[in-house]
């Protein structure tokens, strides 16, 4: 599954780094402790956070995610928006809340 | 050139988490005992404590620092100080802007009540002090600038409420005065394991909640006299003031 797929199957909206759309998604990872992200998130997973910071994106960046997942609506901060663009690390962004949208992306990476 | 012992870091009766013995009095008396020339007053994210004990400060000699212990959107708690009664006043209605409508409840989290030299209360802060405000960390480092105080995360190793533990490493954009790190970890280690923040000054403080703890962890500044301004010079290493030992 690709990071495209996933947008449009969850209605979520790109707020940058759209150079990694097609990027390949191998599983996800739910967490807001950047620390705790950095000893576990593997490559390639999409990592889903209600963290805004510009370090979220330097993790990302630093694991090789698939995609970042900001949830509830936050707004990311501006310089977040632009190091995803930068990283070419999709930054994206739901209305859900952290349990919905962890609970409905884990349904769709395992059907 | 003179040395001073600073515990800048702790917690009065106006933390939900300090004990009701943090009174002025107690906390001044007890820096006098153990020697601590410089105190600084941090509250979670209020600094209304902080005038009382100056004034008992300065009537036993022991400087006082005024400030507060932000918690910051990301959950990072930073210290800040600031030089007048003016600019912490300022500083206070940012916190009072910024600090969400959660109320405290003290059966459970502790009173949060603020009170004079003779332990009469002064007030009574409604809203949870331990809860985040909703600025983030480069914002209320930003407000700090402005105001110029001085910002300085504390515990910045600490598996919870810390720079390293929530955001993962230090901001490259962001340029405290100095970093708090707890007794716990062994500052050159750390330092050679994050060599990024090599460029930053180091202090060690109590974070009392208690009045046994006050001056338990302390650092030693080499100043001209106990001062903000010279204690800022010392933090940045000007005019050969500087911070010289870590206890």
């Amino acid at each position: 599954m690709k990071v495209a797929d996933i947008i449009e199957k969850l209605d979520l909206k790109v707020i940058g780094g759209e150079e990694g759309l097609q990027n390949e998604i191998t599983g996800g990872y739910t967490s807001d402790l950047l620390s705790d992200v950095m000893g576990n998130v593997d490559e390639g997973d999409v990592w889903i956070t209600l963290q805004t910071h510009r370090n979220v994106m330097a993790v990302a960046s630093l694991k090789e995610v698939a995609a970042v997942i900001i949830v509830k609506g936050l707004e990311a901060d501006e310089n977040t928006i632009n190091q995803s663009n930068d990283e070419g690390i999709p930054l994206l962004s739901t209305e859900m809340e952290t349990f919905e949208l962890s609970g409905k992306l884990y349904q769709m990476l395992n059907e | 050139m003179r040395r001073f012992k600073a515990d800048l870091h702790m917690h009065t009766v106006l933390s939900p988490c300090g004990s009701l013995e943090m009174s002025p009095v107690v906390i001044v008396d007890k820096a006098l005992e153990r020697g601590i020339d410089i105190i600084g007053i941090t509250d979670h994210n209020s600094t209304r404590q902080c005038a009382e004990v100056y004034k008992v400060g300065q009537q036993k000699g022991v400087t006082v620092f005024c400030g507060a212990e932000v918690t910051t959107k990301e959950e990072v708690h930073c210290l800040t100080f600031f030089e007048n009664f003016e600019k912490l006043d300022a500083f206070q209605a940012y916190l009072d802007k910024h600090l969400p409508e959660i109320p405290n409840d003290p059966e459970r989290f502790g009173h949060q009540v603020w009170v004079d030299a003779d332990e009469e209360i002064l007030g009574q802060e409604e809203r949870l002090l331990i809860s985040a405000i909703d600025q983030s960390i480069d914002e209320v480092e930003s407000k700090v600038r402005e105001l110029d105080g001085l910002f300085i995360p504390a515990h910045i190793f600490r598996p919870s409420f810390s720079v390293y533990s929530q955001l993962g490493f230090m901001p490259f954009d962001i340029k405290p005065d100095a970093i708090g790190i707890s007794s716990r970890y062994n500052v050159e280690e750390q330092l050679n394991k994050h060599t990024e923040l090599k460029q930053f000054t180091v202090l060690r403080s109590s974070d009392a909640h208690f009045p046994e703890q006050i001056g338990i962890h302390y650092t030693v500044v080499e100043m001209e006299e106990p001062s903000f301004e010279e204690f800022r010079k010392a933090l940045h290493n000007v005019e050969g003031r500087r911070v010289i030992e870590l206890r």
